[in-house]
């Protein structure tokens, strides 16, 4: 197995993780966190391919990912901002009580 | 072709497991502890890649701001009184799990079909953080205003939602 496969692969399964958590937990905070274990698999794609990619010399895919731990923290910021102001709202982070349907 | 090296199964374990105990664990205390190990693992992940601008990036950013942040959300949402099973008894887990193996499945089967995966190339030197800093200034100057106005409005506007039912109510 190249080294390429490898970070690859270790990605794929991140990203299968952070999905599997985003789609079968209840509280919001772990849905947040399975997204950004997802933002993090794709972070780890774009340095495997800066650095096993056939078209190295340019640091584009560290740039890229640079760029993209600016966006997920600005992300994990709001996205954390608006779970504290729908807890003021209805006094829950249960996903399963914030659907609007009646209990 | 060149092996991969022992380190990197040792980290890629470590994010692994990390991430697994982060979306499995009961208490979410112990969650946010264990998505701050999978983010470290992460960022020593970078660092063996030989990004080390990245990795010390991630490690700041990661386990320094997020991971923090997500315990101070988790505490002031009283998470600690999860009474609440974490997965629901609806047949939504198991076609939450079903949906992330398929992906899982496509996405390692697409690694091991692809051409790009079996050319050997040349290792790209690692780049030092002088060259990161040129290229940033010179080619990417555009791109790095505009996140840092991104950074700054997100920053007010985080600020301004978590704090507006507390002005509503004075």
């Amino acid at each position: 197995m190249t080294p390429l496969a490898g970070c690859l692969l270790v990605s794929s399964m991140l990203f299968a993780v952070g999905l599997a958590g985003a789609l079968t937990r209840r509280n919001t905070i772990l849905v947040l966190v399975g997204i950004e274990l997802m933002l993090n698999a794709a972070n780890l794609n774009f340095v495997a391919f800066w650095r096993f990619g056939p078209h190295n010399g340019a640091s584009t895919g560290m740039i890229f990912g640079i760029f993209s731990i600016g966006v997920a923290a600005a992300e994990a910021a709001v996205g954390l901002a608006l779970i504290l102001a729908v807890y003021r709202h209805t006094k829950t982070t249960d996903l399963s009580q914030l659907t609007g349907r009646p209990q | 072709m060149s092996l991969m090296s022992a380190t990197f199964f040792i980290l890629a374990a470590i994010t692994l497991v990390g991430a697994c105990a982060a979306m499995m664990l009961r208490g979410l205390v112990h969650c946010a502890l264990a998505v701050a190990i999978a983010f470290a693992g992460l960022g020593t992940l970078y660092l063996n890649l030989g990004a080390q601008f990245l990795g010390l990036a991630q490690l700041l950013v990661y386990v320094g701001a997020i991971a923090v942040l997500i315990v101070f959300v988790i505490l002031l949402t009283r998470g600690g009184d999860s009474d609440s099973p974490p997965l629901s008894r609806a047949a939504l887990p198991i076609t939450g799990l079903l949906v992330a193996a398929c992906i899982f499945a496509v996405l390692a089967w697409a690694v091991f079909h692809s051409f790009a995966v079996h050319s050997a190339v040349p290792l790209a030197a690692p780049a030092t953080v002088r060259e990161l800093g040129t290229v940033l200034m010179a080619d990417y100057v555009l791109p790095l205003e505009v996140i840092g106005l991104m950074l700054t409005a997100a920053l007010i506007g985080a600020a301004i939602i978590a704090m507006r039912e507390k002005q509503a109510t004075q």
